[in-house]
């Protein structure tokens, strides 16, 4: 491309400013204080970045921490995997052996494919060294010392961005050999995928980082005793690495008392579709939905709420109504039969057909899939043919329980999760809207005034 | 040892062991088509899925390992209805090609549909196409819609034949298997895929279409090609033989056989089958009966007994032949008075042997090896099934060093490799045995070189490890200084630990040394014999011309003599024979092989003899009886067996210890002609059955050979 | 039949790894070429094979799996919208349109001039920007109405004329 080129390209890249820079964030750790200019190393350092790891080196005058104690630290933080799983981070930290001969690997999981999600990508491109200072916190602990970001090549802009900060940090000797002339050494590389949804499953980054199919690894064995080149490997989302410095300099019951029991901290929610400011909003979780659908401006054009899928297109649908009493955080929007994940929030209004919204969705998936396993390989197309039929008018009446049955063949029977992902939406659609899809059926049209 | 209760049978099985090993132990059957007990674990086909007590969802039994006191249950409601929902997700994309599936019969999806899958089919959308792939002359792949992406052949080329060819590309319902565009699959082991494929994705090119599995017979035989001795099931349709599949030995061949062992029977039906005596006449070739070519030849011999002694009487026999063919083509040839028989028809150096020479330690061990040192061959191509158990047991971390005259590509990563022309093997073995003497403090041999940082390298390697050997292929075996190099190999061998042996080139190698199909008593050897002096040859199941170091010499030599009489199932060495004997190939005779390690494998007959066609040791006995030999009253092949083995029927499975060894104490004689290179044959030339085999000579090993590049 | 300078670009990308694991530089490489060159050819899935020490056919299983390594040439620009659910709540498909009517082709073809290459994509991570889309792998554009659509393409077409027009004259 020509530089002219460039240019034209660049004045439509996204600033961050409607999705990030603004005042409509509650007590935010990770997107505190950033204005797309002062992501450089020294910008960091000035709003307190890396005061956490000069703390637990001892470089700050005390004693520094343990490995254990800050363990201890990030299971008293209640934190969870930010990612989709919402696994204890600290006790995940716990599972790695601290005593092996050989090399141990520490991965950040970039890949962002989720649907829905998109705040991983304003944390690497405006904030990248929370991510490095919560990932050489996170290797210290665990007693690592080689890493990876695998960043998923959609955003291959902010894959540069964060190389340019990694050698930011090794300049200044944050990362490398006796990392601030302590004992600990641990070296930080970027790499990037290219197009596949599914290297956002743990295992499956592995095997793309391996510079293989971004194929998932059946489990056990798990990725502490066997993981990247089949060595013990600690994998965490960008959002989890990045809630680390604040849990250090604050402490973990600090973090916690930010969110409620179980659920501590701030989680960032990208909230997409049907409402006046789509965006990146951190909150503390536990926020009830209607606070954070009110900081996103509400639903559109003064619409209706009809459906929201809360963590992500890989989560079950729920009506408004049982949305409208969910507060945001992993336990309640479980009780309430759906998952948090990553707390992707698509809004939908009473003008979408939920069957064209299913469409669109299992297509995904039937795209997405690996392909390795034989439920996930034909159900997802199974699903999607069914379904299209339905669209376009040549539903039939059997094809209900068809999807059910399907849907329910697929679910627990597959290596990875993307399996369970596809068949959910199917079921929790169809469970909660069934009257448009039989309507559909029935009259081979949408009964909506307007389609997606 | 962990214990599980599988089906409320209580199971005991290594720890580590998956749940599928235990199953296998109790007998008990879970479906499966991923799983492949000599492949990794791939766990994608979800077959396998079981009930296992307090896990939320059923599991892969191929992939949970074994914890003490977990249950297990393979045919409960969940477990049954997992397997089915996946049977259905199989069928739902897999072409209704049954009638015209060459898998029809021996197809796993047909077996388990049969058992896990429904009666009518839910599914009405569009079905997936994948188009056909052209990958060689062996394996089919013209119904690629037909594959349920197990994975089984991309991980046989991976692990077992060391070359990934066929990979799985694309994503989701779009997966397919292929070569790099338009390659072809050109492993020597390839064959196997047909086996190892559930379904009828992967079928034999030759076989196509030939018949259903159910018309063909079974019976069981042996390799006839290679030293390893593999056991075959040769599949019989209205007395022709259709197919040839492994039988699994698994101290020999395990489950697996080369393409030259698959696909030679090809030969057996070719248009250059002798099947009538013939005898040449005033320059022309005339169809005779037996009667008639049997005295012919007995004449002859007497009378050129009579004119020229028995010393001008020789017999040339190939190590292909049988154990009874070769002891009763010894047995003929000295019952005339002469000494004149040989069976190392690409030997230059004729050292008298001193036991028989053999592999020096067992096939199987050769899969745990630790390290080990292949001097003068190709490994790979010469010995696909030996080649096999050593990449195992590099995967395993095995050092293996080499060497030769080529950098060897055998598939597997070599700790170092020594590349000479043969000329300088003498000297880069010998130091080696200077650096192994080095490292030990000890006195090198008598004129070994010094050694120099590849040899002290191997040498560094040989002294590590536990489990070793010293392997002499085929180029040493028929070497010019070859007792140079066995010597030099043997004190390598006592100083490291390692076993000494040779890999030996062809099926009765070692069982023709056991036969005493050589000489002993100062008799012309096989070289002599080539280069002219016999007045009556007997060529039995050799065509001295692609068979011998003399090849075209052989000509010339040959046509000095007054009787030449080739026995073979081929019209072959018309150039300088007078008459031709049909005998019968492998599959139609009984015998004996005896492998490189020193194993009797015997066999019977699987087809009748084609045309006239008479079975070699029939034949022996018949012209011995004719020329007046005693001895020579056996009614069966056994009875030969009896003689030969000096024991009871059956009761040898072994060549006796006490008679096997690779010693040589005697100075090595000069070799003829010591500036050629040692006379080996490419994995597709080696015998008679495999050059007329038409697919064969088809793959590419062969095409390189043709065009003279070292296959 | 890649240069010097392609080949320090991948040893940087190698050396990010063990040295037994070089394969782990094939999705690095592989976007390198296909930055350089505008797609993956058979013929660099070879060379690539060969630096890494890797079965071709393993880097043609990577090449295929990852859907945005172009296996065949396309336009020099080639403009992936994204269709996925959060982006057609908010004009994902309508951008797609858009774009189909002003270029003149459908999704998944190419510009008779060789310029455009208009495809679907699944989700880019940019969400709450739609409508999104990617430029040659590279340029995300967000926020792209119908408006900067046509500011879009109209400047690309102008800087491809432009340049042509320079090379025209160099000669």
């Amino acid at each position: 491309m020509t530089t002219t080129a460039a240019q034209i390209l660049s004045q439509f890249q996204a600033t961050g400013v409607q999705t990030c820079f603004h005042d409509r964030h509650i007590e935010p750790q990770i997107y505190a204080g950033l204005d797309g200019t002062n992501w450089s190393l020294k910008d960091y350092e000035a709003r307190g970045g890396y005061q956490a790891l000069r703390r637990i080196l001892g470089q700050d005058g005390a004693e520094g921490l343990t490995q254990d104690q800050v363990i201890a630290t990030v299971k008293e933080s209640g934190l969870r995997g930010r990612g989709g799983a919402g696994f204890p981070t600290g006790l995940k930290w716990s599972f790695m052996p601290r005593s092996f001969p050989g090399q141990k690997y520490l991965v950040c999981n970039s890949d962002e494919g989720e649907p829905g999600t998109c705040k991983d990508r304003d944390i690497l491109q405006f904030n990248p060294h929370i991510v490095i200072e919560g990932m050489i916190i996170a290797a210290y602990a665990m007693g690592i010392s080689v890493g990876y970001n695998y960043i998923h090549g959609e955003i291959f802009q902010t894959y540069d961005r964060f190389e340019e900060a990694l050698e930011e940090a090794r300049a200044a000797g944050y990362l490398g050999d006796k990392i601030l002339g302590s004992n600990f050494s641990f070296q930080l590389h970027a790499a990037h995928g290219f197009g596949a949804y599914i290297c956002g499953e743990e295992t499956a980054l592995l095997e793309s980082l391996e510079g293989k199919k971004g194929q998932p690894r059946f489990k056990p064995p798990f990725p502490a005793s066997f993981g990247l080149y089949g060595k013990p490997t600690t994998i965490n989302n960008t959002e989890t690495f990045a809630a680390v410095p604040w849990i250090i300099r604050n402490g973990g019951a600090a973090y916690l008392a930010c969110g409620k029991p179980n659920n501590g901290g701030t989680k960032i929610f990208s909230v997409s579709g049907d409402v006046e400011k789509p965006g990146n909003y951190e909150i503390p979780l536990g926020t009830p939905f209607s606070k954070l659908l009110e900081l996103a401006g509400g639903v559109r054009k003064g619409r209706q709420l009809k459906a929201v899928i809360p963590g992500g297109s890989s989560s079950p649908v729920l009506p408004a109504s049982i949305m409208m009493d969910c507060t945001m955080d992993y336990d309640s929007i479980a009780k309430a039969g759906s998952m948090l994940g990553s707390g992707a929030v698509i809004v939908m209004d009473d003008s979408r057909c939920m069957v064209e919204s299913l469409l669109r969705l299992s297509y995904f998936y039937m795209h997405e899939s690996c392909g390795q396993c034989t439920p996930c390989r034909e159900g997802t197309g199974w699903m999607w043919r069914v379904i299209d039929r339905i669209k376009h008018g040549h539903g039939r009446d059997t094809d209900l329980d068809l999807l059910n049955s399907v849907a329910d063949n697929i679910q627990g029977r597959t290596i990875c999760a993307l399996g369970d992902a596809a068949a959910m939406p199917v079921r929790a659609m169809i469970k909660h809207f069934r009257p448009e899809f039989e309507a559909m059926i029935q009259s081979g049209a949408s009964r909506t005034a307007t389609s997606v | 040892m962990v214990e599980i209760e599988l089906d409320g049978q209580k199971v005991e099985v290594a720890e580590g062991c998956m749940v599928m090993h235990a199953a296998e132990k109790a007998g008990t059957y879970i479906p499966h088509f991923c799983y492949h007990k000599k492949l990794s674990i791939a766990a994608n086909c979800r077959m396998c899925l079981v009930e296992v007590e307090k896990a939320p969802k059923p599991m892969p039994a191929c992939a949970t390992p074994v914890t003490q006191g977990m249950i297990v249950r393979t045919k409960s409601e969940k477990a049954i209805k997992a397997q089915q929902s996946v049977m259905e997700f199989l069928l739902i994309n897999h072409p209704l090609d049954c009638p015209i599936c060459d898998q029809g019969g021996e197809c796993q999806l047909q077996d388990l549909a049969v058992g896990y899958g429904g009666s009518a089919s839910r599914y009405a959308e569009e079905k997936r196409v994948v188009l056909n792939k052209d990958v060689g002359p062996l394996i089919s792949m013209q119904e690629m819609s037909r594959c349920i992406h197990c994975t089984r052949c991309v991980r046989f080329g991976q692990e077992v034949a060391g070359v990934m060819e066929l990979g799985m590309i694309h994503r989701g319902e779009h997966s397919e298997i292929t070569t790099v565009a338009g390659d072809t699959v050109d492993s020597e082991l390839s064959g196997n895929m047909i086996d190892i494929c559930p379904v009828g994705a992967l079928t034999s090119k030759p076989f196509r279409y030939s018949a259903r599995t159910w018309e063909l017979s079974r019976r069981r035989s042996v390799s006839p090609h290679d030293s390893t001795g593999a056991n075959l099931i040769v599949q019989v349709k209205n007395h022709k033989v259709l197919r040839v599949l492994p039988f699994e030995n698994e101290a020999v061949n395990e489950c697996w056989i080369a393409d030259r062992d698959r696909f030679s029977y090809e030969a057996l039906s070719s248009d250059d089958r002798l099947t009538q005596p013939m005898l040449k006449q005033g320059g022309v070739w005339k169809e005779v009966d037996w009667q008639t070519a049997l005295e012919y030849v007995a004449n002859g011999i007497k009378n050129i007994k009579n004119d020229h002694g028995a010393q001008s009487i020789g017999a040339l026999v190939s190590p292909h032949s049988t154990l009874e063919e070769l002891y009763l083509a010894a047995s003929l040839v000295r019952g005339l008075g002469s000494d004149n028989v040989d069976y190392r028809l690409r030997n230059a150096e004729f050292a008298a042997p001193e036991g028989v020479r053999w592999l020096g330690t067992s096939i199987a061990s050769l899969s745990t090896l630790q390290r080990a040192l292949v001097i003068g061959s190709n490994l790979r191509k010469d010995h696909p099934l030996f080649a096999l158990r050593v990449r195992q047991a590099v995967r395993h971390g095995a050092q293996v060093t080499a060497i030769g005259a080529h950098e060897p590509e055998w598939a597997m990563p070599l700790h170092r490799s020594v590349v000479q022309p043969a000329a300088q093997w003498v000297s880069a073995l010998g130091a080696i045995a200077s650096a192994v003497a080095q490292e030990k403090g000890v006195t090198a041999p008598a004129g070994a070189p010094a050694s120099d940082a590849d040899a002290l390298a191997i040498a560094r390697s040989l002294l590590g490890g536990e489990r070793k050997a010293v392997l002499l292929g085929n180029a040493a075996a028929h070497h010019a200084h070859a007792s140079e190099l066995l010597t030099l190999a043997n004190w390598i061998g006592s100083h490291t630990g390692a076993t000494v042996g040779f890999l030996t080139e062809a099926a009765n190698t070692v069982g023709a040394q056991f036969a005493g199909a050589h000489p002993v008593n100062g008799g012309l050897n096989a070289g002599q014999m080539l280069a002219g002096g016999l007045k009556a040859a007997l060529l039995l199941n050799t065509e001295p011309v692609a068979d011998s170091a003399a090849g075209r010499q052989a000509v010339q030599a040959l046509s000095g003599a007054e009787m030449v009489v080739t026995l073979s199932p081929f019209k072959c060495n018309l150039e300088f024979s007078d008459v031709l004997l049909p005998i019968a190939p492998f599959t139609e005779t009984s015998g004996t092989f005896v492998n490189a390690e020193g194993r009797l494998q015997s066999f019977h007959a699987v087809v009748r003899p084609l045309g006239e066609t008479r079975p070699a040791w029939k034949v022996l006995r018949v012209l011995a009886n004719l020329l007046g030999v005693a001895g020579f009253d056996f009614e069966t092949s056994t009875d030969v067996l009896v003689r030969a083995t000096n024991a009871a029927a059956g009761s040898v499975t072994h060549i006796p210890a006490e008679q096997l060894s690779n010693v040589v104490s005697a100075a090595a004689p000069a070799a003829a002609g010591t500036a050629a290179d040692p006379v080996v044959a490419s994995i597709y030339q080696l015998d008679g059955l495999v050059r007329r085999s038409p697919s064969l000579q088809l793959t590419a090993d062969a095409r390189l050979a043709r065009e003279g590049v070292a296959a | 039949m890649i240069t010097e300078a392609t080949r320090a670009r991948f040893a940087r990308e190698v050396a990010k790894y063990p040295a037994d694991q070089k394969q782990s530089a094939v999705m690095a490489c592989l976007a390198i070429v296909q930055q350089e060159q505008g797609s993956v050819s058979a013929e660099s899935e070879a060379v690539i094979a060969e630096y890494l020490g890797m079965p071709q056919i393993a880097v043609r299983e990577v090449t295929t799996f990852y859907n945005m390594y172009n296996q065949r040439p396309v336009g020099a620009f080639k403009l992936n919208v994204c269709t996925n659910l959060p982006c057609q709540l908010r004009d994902g498909q309508k951008a797609l349109r858009h774009l189909e009517h002003k270029l003149g082709i459908s999704a998944g073809e190419t510009t008779a001039d060789g310029l455009f290459t208009l495809q679907q994509s699944e989700c880019l991570g940019a969400c709450a920007d739609a409508p999104v889309m990617l430029v040659n792998n590279r340029a995300m554009c967000s926020f792209m109405d119908n408006g900067k659509l046509d500011q879009l393409i109209d400047g690309l077409r102008g800087s491809h004329e432009a340049v042509s027009a320079t090379q025209a004259k160099g000669e």
